[in-house]
């Protein structure tokens, strides 16, 4: 089938006009800031240097949020991958009949507003919350307790609960993909169903592991929400730190230069799973 | 008579509604070749994956060497499969598809090593055993299925339609080495497949199912000279049904009679179109009666070694005949067969 070149111009070019102004430009502006100033009377000045970036090694306040955010992130993949496991496992592989009812089940959290959830685990977590009432109430403890919410505790919580289902998807997807006569096979030849999972499910399933890993730490290395409604001083995480340079300090190019890299540690962190996605799959 | 290896007691199997096995005896001796042999639907890898565990049985037993199997989970089962589409494991190299058994097994390792060698060489596959089963033909990965399950050394080696995703000249060398392969290492084979002729080349008995349901359980020669039913004489070879009247020990089809065993009333009988001869043609020995005939030609189908004839005899009946290479022929034939070849059926 071959189509005419005003046919192939008519479907191309709108998408790739949509993904230069929307994308591109907005990239190239960002990559330029990075590298601008801001002059003593709160002016952005073109001026070409790299100071925007000595100072965010130089600055302590930003590295250890970067490490803050990543200890969050990491925590957070690490919870969501064990939930997300066990449910696409016995999902995939033992719900013959109710799959798709408990798939819905799964999926339905993501059709409820992000800001909601987020918001309700301040409900749950607040000092006259629902989880402090309870636990007063049954005398577990005498004062509310203060820990729960404004804590980098109170944001992984949320972030778990957020992004879990964008673990569970690609798991699922892979487990779907493991033909079932290797897993038979696997019986036939004398192991039992703790090791088939070990040999066999577990080894084929790992590019499904990596990406849903690299979805729930890209997303929510990147949370913005989460740590502004429920982290408190002590949550604060890098999205925070450049809302503030672009709104309150007004130093847009010192908050391109986080963004900046920021892309650049997440792109490199995607192409490594990817690599490493394709090395670990088979089909 | 020693005792079967494998024995399955009326066994019944079910999916929902659908009863797809109904009352299966079968035993299995050591050693032998059997072919269940079948149409899509009939149940036959149903059969194959209740002895190998991975379907319950409904009602009836399988034992095996005396001891009850169906109770078994598959991993404790001494059976080994080779799967229809191989079904090795992709992550895994040539050589730890093979060893998988014996790793599980916790067997030592310079014992795996050399049970591995031996079964790659049993199936000339030595020099791929580094390789992934993605880099490998078909028949290649077919090969290392084999040799995945005899590594084992099972008693029972179950084969699911293994031939059927070959090309036609592969699936026949494939054949010779399957049957030689399995009076090599003398494990009892039971063997599943659509085709007939693969099933009379290969086995020592068949068993033939029929939508749920044994047909008939005998050795090729047999079954193929000897078919129970109609439905066995038309599934295994080509033939010709008649339908007969017998009284006081003679069938008459129209013009036609010959002597017959049985019970008087309408009978059906199976004529092989190769039993039937050209009458000026040297004329083989035959036991029993000839019978004769006229008939003429409707058409013909060249098939190399053999050429099959349309006839019409008795005004507008047709039968198939099987003749060897003879090029003129006139459209008005004189022909025979022997009444012991018209072989009486149960027709269904």
């Amino acid at each position: 089938m071959t189509y005419s070149p005003r046919y192939k111009a008519a479907v191309a070019v709108p998408p790739l006009l949509w993904v230069a102004l929307f994308l591109l430009a907005p990239y190239a502006l960002l990559f330029c800031y990075s590298f601008w100033a801001v002059s003593p009377m709160q002016t952005i000045v073109r001026e070409w240097n790299f100071r925007n970036f000595s100072e965010l090694i130089r600055n302590a306040m930003y590295l250890s949020v970067l490490f803050r955010s990543m200890r969050i992130a990491s925590a957070v993949t690490a919870l969501s991958l064990l939930l997300a496991y066990p449910v696409a496992y016995y999902l995939s592989l033992y719900s013959s009949r109710r799959k798709d009812l408990l798939y819905q089940f799964v999926i339905i959290p993501l059709w409820v507003s992000y800001l909601v959830r987020a918001y309700a685990w301040k409900t749950i977590l607040g000092s006259n919350g629902v989880l402090n009432t309870l636990l007063q109430y049954l005398h577990v403890v005498q004062h509310p307790v203060g820990f729960l919410l404004y804590s980098p505790f109170a944001v992984v919580l949320a972030l778990t609960h957020i992004y879990t289902p964008f673990a569970f998807l690609p798991i699922f997807a892979a487990l779907e993909h493991i033909p079932r006569d290797l897993v038979e096979a696997s019986h036939d030849l004398g192991a039992t169903p703790a090791r088939t999972f070990w040999r066999v499910i577990f080894p084929l399933s790992l590019p499904g592991v990596l990406a849903g890993a690299t979805f729930a730490f890209v997303l929510s290395l990147g949370d913005f929400l989460a740590p502004l409604l429920l982290g408190g001083p002590s949550g604060i995480m890098i999205s925070n730190i450049v809302v503030s340079l672009f709104g309150a300090a007004y130093n847009w190019p010192l908050g391109a230069a986080v963004s900046l890299s920021m892309l650049l540690l997440v792109m490199g962190l995607v192409s490594l799973m990817q690599r490493l996605e394709k090395r670990l799959s088979f089909t | 008579m020693t005792a079967p290896l494998l024995s399955i007691c009326s066994a019944a199997k079910c999916f929902g509604q659908t009863l797809v096995l109904r009352d299966i005896s079968l035993n299995v001796a050591e050693g032998e070749f059997l072919t269940i042999l079948g149409e899509s639907g009939s149940g036959k890898t149903t059969l194959l994956r209740l002895i190998a565990g991975f379907e319950q049985l409904d009602a009836g037993e399988i034992w095996m060497d005396g001891e009850r199997l169906d109770h078994q989970p598959p991993y404790r089962r001494r059976v080994n499969t080779v799967f229809q589409h191989y079904a090795l494991f992709p992550h895994l190299s040539v050589f730890e598809n093979v060893a998988y058994g014996l790793r599980v097994q916790k067997a030592p390792k310079s014992e795996i090593a050399e049970r591995v060698g031996q079964a790659l060489d049993l199936v000339k596959m030595s020099s791929f055993a580094r390789r992934a089963p993605s880099q490998l033909s078909g028949g290649q990965q077919q090969r290392v299925a084999l040799a995945r399950a005899l590594v084992n050394r099972p008693k029972l080696l179950l084969l699911d339609e293994p031939l059927s995703a070959l090309d036609a000249n592969l699936r026949r060398q494939m054949q010779t080495e399957l049957k030689s392969l399995q009076r090599e290492v003398g494990i009892a084979f039971v063997f599943v497949t659509h085709d007939q002729a693969e099933a009379l080349a290969l086995s020592d008995r068949i068993a033939l199912l029929r939508s749920g349901e044994l047909e008939q359980v005998a050795s090729p020669r047999e079954i193929y000279s000897r078919p129970a039913t109609s439905y066995v004489a038309q599934f295994i070879g080509k033939t010709n049904l008649l339908q007969a009247t017998c009284e006081n020990g003679v069938a008459r089809c129209g013009a036609l009679t010959w002597p017959c065993e049985g019970a008087d009333g309408p009978a059906t009988f199976s004529l092989r179109p190769e039993s039937i001869r050209i009458v000026s043609s040297a004329v083989a020995d035959c036991l029993g009666d000839r019978v004769r005939f006229h008939a003429s030609i409707r058409s013909r189908v060249y098939g190399g070694d053999t050429e099959l004839l349309e006839v019409v005899w008795n005004q507008a009946q047709t039968l198939l005949v099987s003749i060897h290479g003879l090029a003129n022929l006139r459209d008005e034939l004189e022909l025979e067969f022997c009444a012991t070849d018209a072989i009486r059926v149960k027709q269904d």
